[in-house]
């Protein structure tokens, strides 16, 4: 076997107790790794409508089959469990060095069960394994508790939770080497609730190389490739993914204010090129990236940290009215040090703006707290998110984000969220594949799993008309599918600006062996998103779950180059549907599931025997 | 004569200035632009013409906006 290291290591918290079992090459070539495999042992494993936080519910650790191998961008892990903030699966990826360094203790990952009685952290020096106390560690945020195993171990890599996971807000993440985030879903609460810190590692295991001749003329090929690709190698290295807050601006579809407009004549102050100019002391890299995207920035204090992601920007500056990088650097800064989802902490202050903008929310209600909720205040940004991460007075109801905040209110509907996640910075109205990808994504709200701003807006790999509605739907599946390939064999995302399926094969194939084409290849992507959907169909997801926030397809963008659009769901919905060869209520048919090998759970699409308790003789 | 604005960004902002107010003659396009201010076609990936894709034979009209980019991308 090659590119897997064949070995899951399955720890029970409530025990304390761990096992190890073989990794079955014949399941890597079929669900890739990482998210494909983490979603095939949530199914199997994870009963349906288990508790998020219950002892029941598993969280799995997982690399992809090319994660720690010499391939460009190989440094990314995934974090799979049941999501306490959408109740959907919950996919997170996460780079910087965590995930290598897990891989090279030998294991391809690891399946998180029970929870302890108090605190621990998980240590693994290749084949030692200790589940180890981590009282002295709780409590503590993502930059100390790194600082306290580095003076207590040696050169181990540090993936962990903060404050924020520790009390189960539903918007925090888990956070590697300090500043890199498996951000979504509210992954960071699950940990807590498993009284699990940290997991911490060090490894001596060479990944195993089908072919290494040809996965080093592969791998320089491909690096080749991507530093003469004017994105990957020019326009992403110089500026960072905040190159986009004009980009998305000047073309209408930068959410301002929660998204009541599209567009604001400030973006330039909080823009890649502002960050570049005035605050970027140098760049950062992923393992073995060439790119190199990440930010390393100066607050005004002197104090270096991580800088923010085009994403950040926009959920701290635009959507809460405010544009001042200084206070975004440092929001940020927050947001990693407590373990908090970058986008979704700046959109329900955004929401709790708006509900305050609307009366909802009472002078009253916050007085006690000392801050406000005017749009643009940098000092309350920053109060509420430290009282968010760590539920001090109304920070308590941030904490859970923007859905149940407003819901609380009476007033769902400002919550500009998807199965309760909080939406990214595309305003999709003028967007329509980009608000279908919003709308069906597995996971709730997001713009990564099915990236159509690339083609929509920044024209690659070819450029399609952002209004038309025409072959959006066949485009957004293939996005969704080959994301799902690219997270599930562990590489970053951002290399589609420069390769495409063919490469992805190439690496595959020459670090596991020659066992995928680009059509099987592509498939297994499929494969992966009709079992997450799968998994979503099981805890009670519908059609009626496949929708974008009122105000997205009722009310006309106001202002700005694409005023008057609203986005045409219902058009696209039903395409969709039958371009993945589902239902009309978008429930896979039997063919399609035959079709992919996933015929055992034909039982999930089954209406007629749908109840699990049903007696049956 | 027009009255356009241009707006450049990333690195098109080396050695130019941000923001360009120029008045021109009736038939100029987005090309003349490009030329006027040295950039290569092949340059401008992204061309914004009041926010919307626009070719680079379109002719501009009083009060047109064009934003332009150099090939850039994130996400
Ligand atoms: S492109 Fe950026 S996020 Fe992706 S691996 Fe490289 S540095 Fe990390």
């Amino acid at each position: 076997m090659y590119g897997y290291m064949g070995k899951i290591l399955r720890v029970n918290l409530t025990n304390r107790t761990y096992s190890t079992e073989d990794f079955d090459f014949e399941f890597g070539k079929k669900y890739l790794g990482a998210r494909g495999v983490g979603v095939k042992i949530m199914m199997d494993e994870v009963p349906a409508k288990t508790d998020p936080f219950s002892p029941e519910n598993k969280i799995i650790v997982a690399s992809g089959g090319l994660t720690g191998a010499p391939i460009p961008t190989s440094g990314r892990y995934m974090v799979i469990t049941k999501s306490p903030l959408t109740g959907t699966i919950a996919i997170s990826n996460s780079g910087g060095h965590w995930g290598p360094s897990f891989k090279a203790t030998g294991h391809d990952l690891i399946i998180f069960e029970g929870k302890a009685d108090s605190p621990v952290y998980l240590y693994i020096e290749d084949d030692k394994v200790e589940i180890r106390d981590a009282n002295h560690l709780w409590g503590k945020t993502v930059l100390e508790t790194t600082e306290a195993i580095n003076e207590e171990l040696e050169g181990f890599k540090v993936m962990a939770i903060g404050p924020a996971g520790e009390k189960l807000s539903l918007i925090s993440a888990i956070m590697n080497d300090v500043d890199r985030a498996a951000g979504r879903g509210g992954v960071g609460a699950v940990m807590g609730s498993k009284n699990l810190k940290a997991i911490v590692v060090k490894g001596s295991n060479k990944i195993p190389i089908f072919d290494s001749e040809k996965t080093k003329e592969v791998s320089k090929s491909k690096v080749s490739t991507l530093r003469n690709d004017p994105v990957a190698g020019s326009g992403l290295p110089s500026y960072g993914s905040a190159v986009l807050v004009n980009i998305i601006n000047e073309s209408g579809v930068f959410p301002v204010k929660n998204f009541q407009e599209a567009y604001t004549d400030e973006a330039d102050t909080i823009s890649g090129e502002s960050l570049t100019e005035h605050h970027l002391v140098k760049k950062s890299a992923c393992y073995r990236c060439p790119i190199a995207c990440g930010r390393v920035v100066k607050l005004d204090d002197g104090t270096v940290v991580g800088g923010p992601e085009y994403e950040t920007i926009w959920a701290f500056g635009a959507d809460c009215g405010l544009y001042d990088l200084e206070t975004i650097n440092k929001a940020n800064m927050i947001c990693n040090d407590y373990g908090l989802d970058t986008i979704s902490a700046g959109a329900t202050i955004a929401a709790a703006m708006e509900l305050y903008q609307r009366g909802f929310i009472k002078d009253e209600d916050i007085a006690a707290d000392g801050l406000s909720l005017n749009w643009g205040d940098a000092e309350a940004v920053l109060g509420w998110t430290k009282k968010m991460a760590t539920r001090e007075g109304f920070g308590d109801k941030l904490a859970d984000g923007s859905f149940r905040l407003a819901t609380s209110y009476g007033a769902p509907e400002l919550s500009m969220s998807v199965k309760k996640q909080e939406l990214p910075a595309y305003d999709p109205r003028a967007i329509q594949g980009h608000g279908l990808s919003y709308a069906v994504n597995n996971r709730g709200g997001c713009h990564i799993k099915g990236y159509m701003i690339s083609p929509e807006i920044l024209g690659y790999p070819e450029k399609l008309d952002r209004f038309s509605l025409e072959g959006k739907a066949a485009y957004t599946k293939i996005f969704l599918d080959l994301t799902a390939v690219i997270d599930s064999i562990g590489l970053c995302v951002f290399t589609t600006f420069g390769l495409g399926l063919p490469d992805y094969v190439d690496m595959y194939n020459a670090v596991v062996g020659d066992v995928h084409t680009n059509e099987s290849l592509l498939e297994a992507g499929e494969r992966i998103w009709n079992l997450e959907k799968l998994f979503n169909i099981r805890e009670g997801f519908s059609s009626s779950d496949d929708k974008l926030p009122k105000r997205l397809v009722e009310d006309p963008i106001p202002n700005g180059p694409s005023k008057g659009h609203v986005h045409k769901l219902s058009e696209l919905l039903p395409e969709y549907y039958s371009v993945r060869g589902w239902d009309k209520e978008g429930v896979p048919t039997l063919e399609t599931l035959n079709r992919l090998g996933l015929e055992e759970y034909s039982k999930y699409i089954d209406k007629e025997s749908d109840s699990e308790g049903a007696l049956s003789f | 004569m027009i009255k356009i604005e241009v707006r450049l960004f990333a690195t098109f902002r080396e050695n130019r200035e941000r923001k360009y107010f120029f008045e021109l003659p009736k038939e100029t396009n987005i090309l003349d632009i490009l030329n006027k201010l040295n950039i290569d076609r092949e340059d401008a990936s992204l061309i914004l013409l009041n926010g919307v894709d626009g070719d680079v034979d379109r002719k501009l009209k009083d009060g047109d906006v064009l934003s332009l980019f150099p090939p850039v991308g994130g996400g």
